[in-house]
């Protein structure tokens, strides 16, 4: 940053040439626009310069000032990537630059766009650098929108894949309830060039998600990760045994939420799973209601009960047991 | 609000007063919301008038300000900019569309060069940028779709391909993201939902599949969040509900639960509504709260359509005409 940037724009030499372009509001009722005076004074040395098209080195120290300011102004980023190309600045300093400026606020559109636009132009290069920029916003929040999408565009467009199960499995470990970490464990196992796909991985992966519902039963990402592994293959869910123990595992525990055992083993079931009297005698068991001849129906009923908020939901499911039947 | 959320008026909408919040918001002067929302005016616009229209009030507002001022924001290229003397963007001239049709004014429009530069964003793959810097997200085919759809020419683009795109974005949960692999979003689903629905396509979405997930996003305190184990917002009251009934599911939650949701997040002494009780009330949040009520069917709120986001009388006014 310029030493002098707490001096006024009008009171620098550098600015003298430079006549300053107000905005015309109008007087247009409905949404307000009301400037502090710094940043009304930035902006209009910005419009200046961006009516006259000026792509020079102080354009591009004033595009920085205009979005330390307000770094969501589509435009100053649009007018920055122009000067950029016309000077052949230093795209090195560039990420640099928007690491700064994300410090303050990394949830806008414009800042990730202007970084993929930069990293495209670096190549693989930077594949490691654009990891590592990522992680270190997903640190001070997981689950952050645009940081993912970043990440998973790294990967596809610049690689990086080596450490990303690691790296999911990392993040798993501090917050097991991070559906966006879920999600890019699914990303990895179903894209990565060296896994070999989701048949490859689909038994290890179960091993892992089993270990993590016996810990957290009550966490609804793992069971619907869990559910993602068998995607195109209802004949394996239903068939593998680790699914509906796991469901029988949970259900014999007295300390836990059941819901999610007793809808994926409700869904075993209309997927057409034969229950055993194992599966009948642990449903049972929690049934405070006259027990139901037919499994999944009381399955409904009890969901219905520990799941109120939804309850119209269970009974539906219910309704569509019986058209089946 | 929480020195007067416990008042008798508890568990109303008050209506007018949330009408005077959008009109006095222009007094706000040096207000920090203000500073930011400079770019995206058009937006704050679009979510002020409708509130409005749908609050039967936007008579209350000048016509021939609000038009001549949207029009300023016309680029060379049809495109639209968020407000005055910025670039064209995709996101801008939805809202600017909108906001023209909630004045029965689309006729001030050169429809072919509007509708040419939103075209003009489609890709090879079927998605949409935003604009000429190429950034894509199921957001901008939603949008191009909406928009196209309101000028009654889709033929403009290739919409197998555009709905391809969108079903490549959908996800083990039944939900879709922002591009091929990213986590299901509430918002997003919308964006994809909307999309699908206003194209006909809406057989594409697994609708138990994702209507169940919708529905796991309603909390204890009656709030939807956009994704699992994140906090109740008022914007996903629109969001995951326009989807929830887009998609015939929304019997699946407990809406009178929600209903004191939002009506709990009012400003009830200034007006306004807040992403969740207590916070500071803004205009994008008391767009939503309003929406998600019309939703709901609550008294005294016109009915507004989930897939096109306007209100159902200005929507059948576009659709009967010609």
């Amino acid at each position: 940053m310029d030493s002098d940037d707490t001096v006024p724009l009008s009171e620098r030499p550098e600015w003298s040439d430079v006549v300053p372009l107000t905005q015309n509001d109008g007087s247009n009722p409905v949404v307000p626009i009301a400037y502090k005076e710094e940043f009304r004074e930035t902006m209009d040395y910005f419009r200046a310069i961006y009516f006259s098209d000026e792509r020079s080195p102080r354009a591009l120290r004033l595009t920085e000032e205009t979005l330390r300011l307000n770094s969501g102004n589509y435009t100053v980023w649009h007018f920055r990537r122009l000067v950029l190309e016309a000077l052949n600045h230093d795209l090195y300093q560039e990420l640099e630059f928007i690491e700064r400026i994300s410090e303050d606020n990394s949830k806008n559109y414009q800042l990730w766009h202007h970084r993929r636009w930069v990293a495209e132009k670096l190549g693989p290069d930077v594949a490691w650098r654009e990891l590592d920029f990522t992680r270190r916003v997903l640190s001070l929040d997981a689950k952050h929108y645009h940081a993912w999408s970043h990440r998973q565009w790294t990967l596809q467009a610049l690689g990086g894949w080596e450490n990303e199960l690691d790296y999911c499995h990392e993040l798993l470990e501090a917050d097991v309830f991070n559906n966006s970490a879920w999600n890019q464990r699914y990303y990895v196992i179903t894209r990565s060039p060296s896994l070999g796909g989701l048949q490859a991985m689909r038994e290890s992966e179960v091993s892992y998600t089993v270990k993590a519902i016996l810990a957290n039963p009550a966490n609804e990402s793992l069971w619907r990760y869990l559910k993602g592994l068998f995607k195109d293959d209802t004949e394996s869910w239903i068939s593998d045994p680790s699914v509906s123990s796991v469901c029988l595992r949970v259900l014999s525990r007295t300390d836990c939420f059941h819901g999610f055992a007793l809808s994926t083993l409700l869904d075993l079931l209309c997927n057409g799973l034969r229950p055993t009297s194992e599966h009948r005698d642990s449903v049972k068991a929690l049934a405070s209601e006259e027990p139901d001849t037919d499994l999944a129906n009381l399955l409904c009923t009890i969901l219905g009960r520990v799941d109120p908020i939804r309850a119209n939901y269970w009974a539906w499911r219910k309704s569509q047991i019986t058209v089946a039947m | 609000m929480s020195s007067t959320s416990t008042s008798s008026q508890m568990g109303q909408l008050v209506a007018d007063k949330h009408v005077r919040y959008i009109l006095m918001a222009e007094k706000k002067k040096e207000s920090f919301e203000s500073v930011v929302m400079d770019h995206l005016r058009m937006n704050g616009a679009y979510w002020g008038l409708t509130t409005l229209d749908l609050l039967e009030k936007l008579g209350t507002v000048s016509e021939d300000e609000v038009v001549s001022w949207v029009m300023t924001c016309q680029h060379e290229s049809g495109g639209f900019a968020g407000n005055t003397g910025h670039d064209p963007h995709i996101l801008y001239t939805l809202s600017a569309v909108q906001i023209l049709a909630l004045f029965d004014k689309l006729n001030i429009l050169d429809v072919g060069k509007v509708s040419s530069y939103v075209a003009g964003l489609q890709n090879e793959d079927g998605s949409f940028s935003g604009d000429i810097w190429g950034e894509i997200d199921t957001r901008f085919s939603y949008i191009a779709i909406c928009c196209l759809s309101i000028f009654k020419c889709l033929d403009k683009i290739n919409v197998e391909k555009a709905v391809d795109y969108i079903v490549s974005c959908k996800n083990l949960d039944g939900g879709f993201g922002c591009t091929p692999g990213a986590e299901s979003h509430a918002g997003q689903i919308f964006c994809c939902v909307g999309a699908l629905a206003i194209t006909g396509n809406l057989h594409h979405v697994d609708k138990d599949l994702l209507g169940w997930w919708l529905c796991e996003r309603q909390v204890k305190s009656g709030g939807l969040n956009g994704r699992p184990e994140k906090l109740p917002d008022v914007c996903y009251s629109w969001w995951v509900l326009s989807s929830l009934i887009m998609i015939d599911r929304v019997h699946w939650i407990d809406k009178a639960k929600l209903v004191k949701f939002i009506l709990d997040c009012q400003d009830m002494d200034n007006g306004g509504i807040s992403d969740r009780p207590d916070d500071a009330v803004d205009i994008f949040h008391t767009y939503f709260g309003v929406a998600g009520l019309s939703l709901l069917e609550y008294p005294g709120i016109k009915a507004i359509d989930p897939a096109y986001a306007l209100p159902v009388d200005v929507i059948n006014r576009i659709i009967f005409t010609k």
